[in-house]
């Protein structure tokens, strides 16, 4: 099988300023993280000829979406011949793994894909979140029409429903749920650019108010402002750029089950089963040769799936995998979400884990370094009926 | 159909052709699915041609409105305004058909009392048009 995504690298990355109730334009943080991973990768604005976001510039929940394609090519004068932009993906990572496809098949050069939220500064102006304008004759549309009837307004209570199917075939405990944010919030405290980065202990995270049970807030990521961008270009030219350009090895998109998040077939395991998988079909890579993992967390239960679906455990052995932490610490097995993730270091939306990828396999996290110079990385993103994974590795 | 006095402020869904049916079936007290009459599988949401065996031959029929509790979580967040917490939302299967599920509400029996794969029956809350299936504990 020929592996198109392998034509493709990693040449740069970027990141605004993440932080809560920034009150900045959200087209600035955008623009701020596209231009530093232009400059990342050692590129000029010229260079650029495609573009790609996730969910482009839709009507959302209140900052869910800070620019779109035409307002990025617009404001930096680019001259595309491939772009995309949508909700329609496999998860938040599929506008990356998109991109990928296009470099590999010659449709453009040096893509320059994005990520922009605002959330933390909308939800402050009171806006009701769900797309409602909060008013009496408001009325659900979509997926939506049938959960906020019922008050399962949020994707914690749909996450919360798989949480508690999970524990309750498996056994899965919150002790065991709360090592995902004890780990995020201890690896937060040595990235300078988390949100929260005050040290947790199991006793806090137990003192802290439910949400929708079993998640309390700790289990729930946190809404920032910030942006987030990676450069995808052809191998042959990422040779020749600033850095050692990170190989795309393999990626995930399947998702054989239902597309909802009530309607899935299996309660315990969501669209990542299906992704994971693909994605090691892809390659003779194995999960023990995986050096460092970012795994998406919007909810801490999403990450256990993840770790479940990637084959680093088995179906309903992630409670166990990450009990007492050791496992995933950053000295452990399998160095877990090493820059704090959504819960501790803001909700990035599935880029600030590809991000994170990339800082470790170039070796630039500071602090919060694994050691021993780590080659392959998974990047993962997604919840629900929404998942895409990404194999990546240092030349 | 009684109206409880109590009721919290829902927001409704939006009607359309292939969903007035079931917001509506509880004027009766029943619960319908679209159903496909040449292979007999329930759908849901509802589609002009079944999922199972592409039929088109579909018609709305009446279910007992027993069904299982699947999962559930007890929400604390005050999402809506009106909408008073803690309150159980659900996932339930209707004894009908394997995966013929709901997103629902469990009335009438205190979160700690709720087992996984404990029967349950329908009943409904009015608002206006809509007929709201939520469940409670079947009586043994
Ligand atoms: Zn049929």
């Amino acid at each position: 099988m020929e592996v198109a995504e392998r034509s493709a690298a990693i040449s740069g990355i970027g990141q605004s300023d993440v932080g809560r109730r920034l009150g900045r334009n959200p087209m600035e943080l955008t623009l701020d993280s596209c231009l530093a991973a232009i400059e990342d990768a050692g590129l000029t604005r010229d260079d650029i000829d495609g573009l790609a976001t996730y969910p482009g510039n839709l009507i959302a929940a209140p900052g869910f979406s800070a620019a779109g394609v035409t307002e990025v090519q617009d404001a930096l004068r680019l001259n595309l011949n491939w772009f995309s932009g949508g909700p329609e993906a496999p998860g938040q990572l599929g506008s990356v793994i998109d991109a990928c496809m296009a470099v590999a098949c010659g449709l453009a050069n040096h893509v320059l894909c994005f990520r922009s939220v605002w959330e933390s500064t909308a939800q402050q102006k009171g806006v009701v979140p769900g797309g409602g304008s909060g008013g009496g004759n408001y009325r659900a549309s979509g997926f939506m029409s049938w959960t906020l009837p019922f008050g399962a307004a949020s994707a914690a209570n749909w996450i919360a429903l798989f949480a508690q199917r999970h524990f309750y075939e498996y056994g899965t405990t919150r002790e065991q749920l709360a090592q995902i944010a004890l780990n995020a919030r201890h690896n937060a405290g040595l990235n300078p650019k988390a949100i929260y980065r005050d040290p947790m202990t199991l006793d806090d995270y137990f003192a802290a108010r439910m949400i929708s049970t079993p998640f309390c807030l700790y289990d729930c990521d946190v809404p920032v402002d910030g942006s987030t961008a990676v450069i995808v270009s052809r191998w042959e030219l990422a040779r020749d750029l600033r850095r050692p350009p990170i190989r795309v090895e393999a990626v995930g998109t399947a998702l054989h089950g239902r597309p909802s998040w009530d309607q899935f077939d299996d309660l315990t395991t969501m669209a990542c089963r299906d992704a994971g998988p693909m994605m090691w079909s892809r390659t003779d890579l194995k999960p023990a040769d995986v050096d460092v993992a970012q795994l998406y967390d919007g909810f801490s239960f999403i990450t256990l799936a993840w770790l479940e679906a990637l084959g680093f455990c088995g179906k309903g052995e992630s409670g166990a995998f990450v009990e007492g932490g050791k496992c995933i610490a950053l000295d452990g097995e399998l160095p877990l979400n090493t820059g704090g993730g959504q819960l501790s270091a803001g909700r990035l939306h599935g880029y600030g884990f590809l991000h994170e990828a990339c800082t470790q396999l170039w070796g630039e996290g500071g602090e919060r370094q694994v050691a021993g110079s780590p080659l392959l990385a998974v990047a993962a993103a997604g919840g629900g009926p929404l998942a895409g994974c990404m194999l990546l590795s240092r030349s | 159909m009684l109206t409880m006095p109590d009721k919290p402020f829902r927001i409704l869904p939006r009607l359309n052709a292939d969903n007035e049916f079931f917001w509506t079936s509880g004027a009766d007290g029943k619960l319908r699915f679209r159903r496909c009459q040449d292979c007999g599988y329930y759908i849901h949401p509802a589609t002009p041609i079944c999922p199972e065996c592409l039929s088109k031959r579909i018609e709305t029929e009446v279910v007992s409105g027993r069904a299982t509790l699947l999962t559930f979580t007890e929400n604390h967040q005050p999402w809506i305004p009106g909408f008073p917490t803690p309150y159980v939302i659900a996932i339930v299967e209707m004894v009908e058909q394997e995966g013929l599920r709901l997103t629902t509400n469990i009335v009438g029996v205190p979160a700690e009392e709720l087992v996984i794969g404990m029967p349950l029956r329908v009943k409904f809350e009015s608002y206006d048009d809509v007929f709201i299936p939520l469940f409670e504990p079947e009586l043994q």
